[in-house]
């Protein structure tokens, strides 16, 4: 246990250089391409005198130099600071935000293992059959789909044609968030709040985007678990237990595939970061209101710190999944020591 | 690949057809003996290719319309005989701009993998083969861009370069330079061990000499496959900046951009302004990643054993 805490203060640490290398490159990038947020507020053609007094609000006069390692100081006291374009702290801007992105990668991930783990372990038990051959087809298939043209299509069918689910937003224009909103993960907010209605509503909003995400990512799983499950039936235990009489489907479903679980579980965290990407698109066509949404919203407005606030988070993100990947690990493992 | 054959099947179908398409089914069929479905799916793969190729370069013999002529048809014409795919809110032919789209969308990807590859290729040699604080900070520096979203990055670089081919060819470019420098990076290092470099050091080759001659050859083969599946990733990554509207300028036609201009229709049930562009996309890519599959296999003997 000792050791695992050592671990963790180390995972922490090496975060720190690839945040550091990633805000340097936003950094620079932003400030030396052109188009800045005084004439994204502003216009063109807005007077001198404005325009310099604008600057000096946002400390834009300074040299580059002095503003990066002004925010680096914020960065380092924890401070995302504050909105160029709306008078706003970043942290709230992103507080409603961020969970919506959160919730829909979450609920995706959980289609994706449902979709991939079962398709990918039954394939492997019919190896070389027409069947394994499909899946494997839907597999490679499903890789190349566009994540945002699957949703579109999504939306088509259901909420066009058959006009069963909606197709936009985290939940209808008839349900009140304010009545139940308090983390702003609306599932675990309406449960707390009992609100059955309200939680009917969510759940049927984020069923169709976090589908849509579920179902793309679902190939890389399928294959991963068939070759997975490939190795682990052919292991001496699998025949032993096979030799005792115990049934195929128990044999492939209880015994091999729990020990075919756990590269799966290393590529889950290797995997959330096109997840996350992913959910970029997919709230783009769902006008899904998360980050991946905001940090599109203000690109175009040149909100600098924004923009660095929301990739800094999604850097979190990304570091804290897999190091919560790894210490999952352990626990599942007992052969892994740190 | 058995290039003698090959060229003597092509030779004989020259002279008799007959005796030609004979040779190359015994020739594909023995393949077929050795390699399996991968090599079905290789072959699937490299026609798929052949085909948009040859749709992006010589786009009217498929089609007679302007992909920019808002005169082609009625406005939302669903499909029909004259306009396959249908037509657009502006009345273009969809099925043209599909055919000249396709220029677009394999001219960035290719560019885009030839460029992250001319450079990830390179700095993961040297890395790989100087080593010390040179190798580690640069092996920093890439993992921090692995590990990050690739796609994100591609849209904070293509939204402050501003839309254009160039610039979306450098926004899909840098973020698989990583790619390839860590896969080079690794080969380098195992073959850096390998007896025939240390024969090599020990007959004094120069440095150079055993990098280019020795180390190179053998890290390029697995480049090959990776360069492959790059494309078909680069291909969806070029859509998805389009279909953000982070891509190009309208007059060019491009498969993202009509599908972001279809979504708008959705609603109305406009099916063929999204179903075609993200069809061909899907198509595109899958060739790709076909092609990069059967050739993992075929160039793999160890996985010939399974």
């Amino acid at each position: 246990m000792k050791n695992l805490l050592k671990y963790i203060v180390s995972r922490v640490l090496l975060t720190i250089p690839m945040l550091f290398i990633l805000l340097s490159l936003v950094f620079v990038v932003l400030r030396v391409m052109p188009g800045d947020p005084v004439s994204a507020m502003l216009g063109d053609h807005a007077p001198a005198h404005v325009i310099r007094e604008k600057q000096l609000e946002l400390g834009l006069d300074k040299p580059i130099f002095v503003q990066y390692l002004n925010y680096l100081g914020q960065i380092a006291r924890f401070d995302l600071g504050e909105s160029m374009v709306y008078k706003q702290r970043v942290v709230d801007t992103m507080k409603d935000k961020l969970p919506a992105t959160v919730e829909l990668t979450v609920i995706a991930m959980i289609f994706t293992l449902l979709i991939g783990i079962p398709l990918g372990a039954f394939a492997a038990s019919k190896r070389r059959s027409a069947r394994d051959f499909g899946i494997r087809l839907y597999g490679n298939i499903v890789y190349c789909i566009p994540v945002y043209w699957m949703g579109l299509m999504l939306q088509l069918l259901f909420g066009i044609f058959l006009n069963w689910l909606p197709i936009a937003g985290r939940t209808s224009a008839r349900t009140f968030v304010t009545d139940f909103a308090r983390s702003n993960f609306y599932i675990i907010d309406t449960i707390v709040a009992g609100n059955w209605a309200a939680l009917g509503d969510v759940l049927i909003h984020i069923f169709l985007p976090s589908l849509t995400l579920g179902i793309t990512l679902s190939g890389v799983f399928l294959r991963l678990t068939r070759a997975n499950m490939l190795d682990t039936l052919k292991s001496d235990y699998v025949l032993a237990a096979r030799a005792r009489g115990i049934p195929e489907k128990h044999v492939v479903y209880r015994h091999a595939l729990k020990n075919a679980f756990i590269p799966i579980l290393t590529m889950l965290g290797l995997q959330f970061a096109t997840l996350l990407a992913g959910a970029i698109l997919t709230e783009s066509t769902f006008s899904w209101p998360g980050i991946g949404r905001l940090l599109l919203e203000r690109i175009y407005l040149r909100d600098y710190p924004v923009i660095q606030g929301v990739i800094v988070v999604y850097a979190l993100l990304v570091s804290l999944i897999s190091m919560l990947v790894d210490i999952i690990y352990a626990f599942i493992d007992p052969r892994v020591k740190y | 690949m058995d290039r003698k054959s090959n060229t003597g099947a092509a030779a004989e179908a020259a002279f008799s057809p007959a005796a030609g398409m004979g040779r190359l089914f015994r020739w594909l069929s023995e393949k077929n003996k050795r390699y399996g479905a991968e090599w079905w799916i290789m072959i699937a793969g490299i026609l798929i290719i052949a085909l948009i190729v040859f749709a992006a370069v010589c786009p009217t013999v498929f089609t007679k319309f302007d992909p920019l002529d808002q005169n082609a048809g009625t406005q939302l014409g669903a499909p029909n005989a004259e306009h396959l795919f249908g037509t657009d809110n502006l009345s273009r032919d969809i099925f043209s701009r599909m055919m000249y789209g396709s220029r677009t969308i394999l001219g960035v990807a290719i560019a885009a993998a030839l460029v992250s590859s001319l450079i990830g290729i390179p700095l993961g040699l040297l890395s790989g083969f100087i080593g010390g604080w040179f190798d580690k900070t640069l092996s920093l520096v890439m993992d921090s861009l692995y590990s990050f979203p690739g796609l994100i990055l591609a849209i904070s670089f293509a939204a402050m370069l501003g839309p254009g081919v160039i610039n979306i060819t450098v926004a899909v470019a840098v973020i698989y330079i990583p790619t390839y420098f860590r896969l080079v990076r690794g080969q380098t290092l195992t073959i850096k061990e390998e007896l025939y470099v240390e024969a090599a050091r020990a007959i004094g080759a120069k440095r150079s000499m055993i990098l280019f001659k020795y180390i190179f050859p053998n890290v390029i083969a697995t480049v090959v496959v990776v360069f492959s599946l790059n494309i078909a990733d680069a291909i969806m990554t070029e859509a998805a900046l389009s279909y953000i509207g982070l891509g190009l300028p309208g007059s060019i036609p491009d498969w993202g951009m009509d599908l972001s201009m279809g979504k708008k229709f959705l609603p109305s049930g406009v099916w063929w302004m999204i179903t075609f562009p993200g069809v061909m996309i899907m198509i595109l890519a899958l060739g790709f990643t076909m092609l990069g599959e059967g050739l993992a296999e075929i160039l793999n003997p160890k996985l010939l054993e399974k």
